[in-house]
This record gives structure tokens, C-alpha cells and sequence, in this order.
């Protein structure tokens, strides 16, 4: 048996170079010297062509799945939900102009690695957080969807061992990933962090992420997926939720806040401010966010608002958040999960 | 290969006078750039071009010629000049476009030139 496993090994790892100069051949791209380059940086500078900036952000996420990660078009066209055609005419337009304008297929030199890198990992995040958080597409996809972007980012990560973002987006995916079996209820509904079972965690995946970010944070490189990955370690590795380091993970997150500085990471940090120092502290932090008119629209905040008012013991604050959050129209799954809790509620209010 | 850069900028009346210190510094910042690109080797050619309101637009329907007395679209940015460059990829071209003063007042449209001869 285990004989056989290593054949199977050895040959996957025979066929894989394979599979990946046909998928650059797809691209016509013109590869110089492509038999004196290793498999590995062959494989690294497909998936920066993929990513180029030159390139639009759906675009780029679009291609990478297609000539990176193997989906097959109509796989990739639910994922996006749009034609199997429309994606088709995407794809055929996007490889156009790279060999039009001659867009190089090589890893990008020392000067240009930071940024280009930057947007490789973001296109290996929103691979992620599609399959992770997709609001329709069949569970299989997402899944599918999510272990792409796990095989890109430890390829990404083994290719370029000295950049510490590539480990920390790594330890951010696996660390995220193994929660997975705990989100969702068997009817499909999502599980809050704290009412998940953390038995169904996977613990494997949970020490590879810790074991990549201790690794990562030792070079002194830090960055927001580091960060990221280090408050889903704080919720990973916690045995449960009052037992997790909120302090630290509020302090995470006001540092997370020098790279994003986005309404969406001080609303996280509210979350964490309320659970160390009480709701009423992450309250003041939110109606400061909700200042901002366009998060008035976001059923993130409300939703958010809803659960510190009742952490408060204001019931009827608590209802009308969530009532807010359920007028802005969230995804199915936030809307069920809304609906639930406003049962939950009423439940508790006789 | 050689990329086609087509310099876009605002309004006429956003240029600085000519003979103004502005306009001085724009002539000189575009003839360091300039400079530059030869002195790399791929700057093939390029020049301003006369306002976009000397432009005439010529269409061909029915054997019959028709012209239009301005641009084929009306833009808020208009061409206001172009350059021509040789270089590896498009890495390398877009580099040297944002070497020019019209990237940072405007915006410059960097389009990959079909190769294709010139009759001669």
C-alpha cells in the first residue's frame, strides 16, 4: 500500500511540470530557455504573468485559476456566476493581450518583487475569500475553490522562501480554512466563531498555520497577511471563545488598521475592544465607523451593532439592528443567519 | 517590440502660456524624459501634436469623402502628443511612460504597435 502511494507521488510529481508548460503553452506565451529554467520558477512566473497589474483585477483572478490552478472554464464561470461564454470571451480576450503587448513571463526582478508579489498574493486571497465566503455557487466549488488557493499560496510560499507575507498568507489560509467543517450548520446555516464546535476543527492544518506564521514573524518582515494571520491563530489555537486573547487581537487589529485602514478592519477591531472591555466600549467604536454614509449600507455593521445591544441586554436595539441589516438585502446565508437570531431573541425576551 | 505612447492631457486652457516659467519647466521636464529614453536606446520617435481643435476627421462612405471639423470623439482628455519606443516588454515600456510629465498631469495610453512594414 504505502509503496503504491509513493509510486502514485512520484508520478503526480512526474506530470505535474506537464500539466503546467501546457497551461503556459495556452497562454502562447513565449517562455525563453524554458528547458534550462526549473519546473518551480516556471511555475512562479505563470502565475505573475496571471497577476500582472496591466491586467483587471477579475481578469486576473479569472487566469490564475484558469492557467495556475486548473480549473476548467465552466468552473470558473459559476464561480464568477456568469456564462460559461462570457468567461470563455474573458479568458481568450485577457491571453490576447498578454501576447499582444508582450507582457514577460518571468518572476519580476528585486525592484518591482515587493509590489508585483503584493498583487500575486491578493489574487490568491480573493481565490480564497470567493470560495471561503462565496455568497451563491455549489459548496463543491467552494471547496474546490478554497484548496486552490491553499496549493497556490504554499507553492507561492516554497518558491520564495525569504518573503514573510507569501508564509503569513500561507498560516493566514490554512488557519482559516481548517474552521471550515465548524462553520456551516448541516442545513447549511452559518455558525457563529464563538457557538462553533471546535472539536471539528482541524488541528493538522491549525499547527501547519501557527507553526508558518512563528516561522514568518521570526524575519522581522511584518505585513497585513502576517497580521491576519496572527488574529485567526488567536481564534485557531483558543480553546474557546472567552477564552481567546481578545486583547491581543484588538491590538492586532490597530495594527492592522497602519496597512488597511478600512472601515471594515475598524469594525473588526470594535468586536474585539467589546469582547475585552465590555459592548458598550465596541459600540462607541461603531457608531464612529457608521459616521461613514456609505457603511450606513453595509449589513456587516448592523449586523455587528445588533449582537453588542444584546450582549448590552437592549433587546429591542438588538431587533431593530438586525431588522436594518435584513432591509440592505445580505446574502442568503447572512439572511437565514439573521432570521435565526431574531427567533433567538424573541425567544429570550418572554 | 514597439509600443505607441498616446499622451493625453486636459483642456487647452489648462496648458501653461507659452513663455511662461510653467511652460519652460513642462518643456524641459519633457526633454529630460525624452533625453533619457534615447540615451537607453528605445526611443523611436515623438513630438506633440497641434491642438485638438486644428483636428480634421476624415471618413470614406460611398466612395465619397467626408470631413469632420474636429476629433472622431469628443473626450474631456485629449491626444496632445505621442512617442514611440523599442522596447523588450511591456515592464519596460511602462516604465518609461511614467517617466513623462503627462502620466502625472493626465494620463498616457501605452498600446503595443503591430509590426508590420512600412511601404518604402
Amino acid at each position: 500500500m504505502a509503496r503504491h502511494k509513493a509510486v502514485d507521488r512520484l508520478r503526480r510529481e512526474v506530470q505535474r511540470p506537464a500539466k503546467e508548460s501546457s497551461a503556459a503553452r495556452e497562454l502562447a506565451v513565449t517562455m525563453p530557455n524554458v528547458y534550462h529554467v526549473p519546473m518551480g520558477d516556471d511555475e512562479l512566473a505563470l502565475i505573475f504573468t496571471c497577476c500582472h497589474p496591466a491586467l483587471d483585477r477579475e481578469t486576473r483572478v479569472a487566469l490564475t485559476l484558469r492557467a495556475a490552478g486548473g480549473l476548467t472554464t465552466s468552473e470558473i464561470a459559476a464561480s464568477f456566476l456568469v456564462g460559461e461564454a462570457t468567461m470563455a470571451k474573458r479568458l481568450v480576450r485577457a491571453k490576447h493581450k498578454i501576447r499582444a503587448a508582450n507582457i514577460a513571463f518571468r518572476v519580476p526582478g528585486t525592484e518591482a518583487l515587493p509590489s508585483r508579489l503584493f498583487d500575486v498574493l491578493r489574487v490568491i486571497y480573493l481565490i480564497f475569500t470567493e470560495g471561503h465566503t462565496a455568497t451563491s455557487g455549489s459548496e463543491l466549488i467552494r471547496g474546490h475553490l478554497c484548496a486552490t488557493a491553499v496549493r497556490l499560496a504554499r507553492r507561492v510560499a516554497e518558491l520564495l522562501p525569504d518573503e514573510a507575507e507569501a508564509s503569513g498568507l500561507l498560516a493566514l489560509l490554512l488557519l482559516t480554512d481548517a474552521r471550515r467543517p465548524a462553520r456551516t450548520s448541516p442545513e447549511g446555516d452559518i455558525v457563529l466563531l464563538e457557538d462553533q464546535d471546535r472539536s471539528l476543527w482541524d488541528q493538522q492544518m491549525i499547527q501547519e498555520g501557527d507553526r508558518l506564521l512563528q516561522t514568518a514573524l521570526r524575519r522581522g518582515k511584518p505585513g497585513p497577511y502576517q497580521l491576519w494571520a496572527a488574529i485567526a491563530a488567536c481564534h485557531s489555537t483558543a480553546r474557546s471563545a472567552q477564552d481567546s486573547d481578545w486583547r491581543q487581537i484588538a491590538a492586532l487589529y490597530s495594527e492592522l488598521l497602519r496597512y488597511e485602514p478600512t472601515p471594515v478592519v475598524e469594525a473588526n477591531r470594535a468586536v474585539a475592544v467589546a469582547m475585552a472591555e465590555g459592548p458598550a466600549a465596541g459600540l462607541v467604536i461603531l457608531d464612529v465607523v457608521g459616521l461613514h454614509p456609505q457603511l450606513q449600507r453595509w449589513p456587516q455593521l448592523h449586523m455587528a451593532r445588533a449582537d453588542l445591544l444584546r450582549r448590552l441586554g437592549d433587546t429591542p436595539g438588538a431587533t431593530a439592528a438586525y431588522q436594518t441589516a435584513l432591509e440592505l438585502e445580505p446574502p442568503a446565508a447572512e439572511q437565514a443567519f439573521i432570521h435565526a437570531r431574531l427567533r433567538f431573541l424573541l425567544s429570550h425576551e418572554k | 517590440m514597439k509600443y505607441l505612447f498616446l499622451l493625453h492631457r486636459g483642456a487647452d486652457e489648462d496648458l501653461p502660456a507659452p513663455g511662461t516659467p510653467e511652460a519652460m519647466a513642462l518643456f524641459n521636464a519633457y526633454r529630460e524624459a525624452n533625453e533619457a529614453m534615447a540615451a537607453a536606446g528605445v526611443l523611436v520617435d515623438c513630438a506633440p501634436l497641434e491642438s485638438v481643435s486644428t483636428a480634421t476627421t476624415v471618413r470614406v462612405r460611398n466612395d465619397e469623402t467626408l470631413l469632420t471639423d474636429g476629433p472622431a470623439a469628443e473626450l474631456k482628455e485629449q491626444v496632445g502628443g505621442y512617442t514611440i519606443v523599442e522596447c523588450a516588454d511591456l515592464d519596460e515600456a511602462i516604465k518609461w511612460a511614467a517617466t513623462l510629465p503627462a502620466a502625472k498631469d493626465a494620463s498616457i495610453e501605452v498600446r503595443p504597435v503591430v509590426n508590420v512594414g512600412v511601404p518604402t
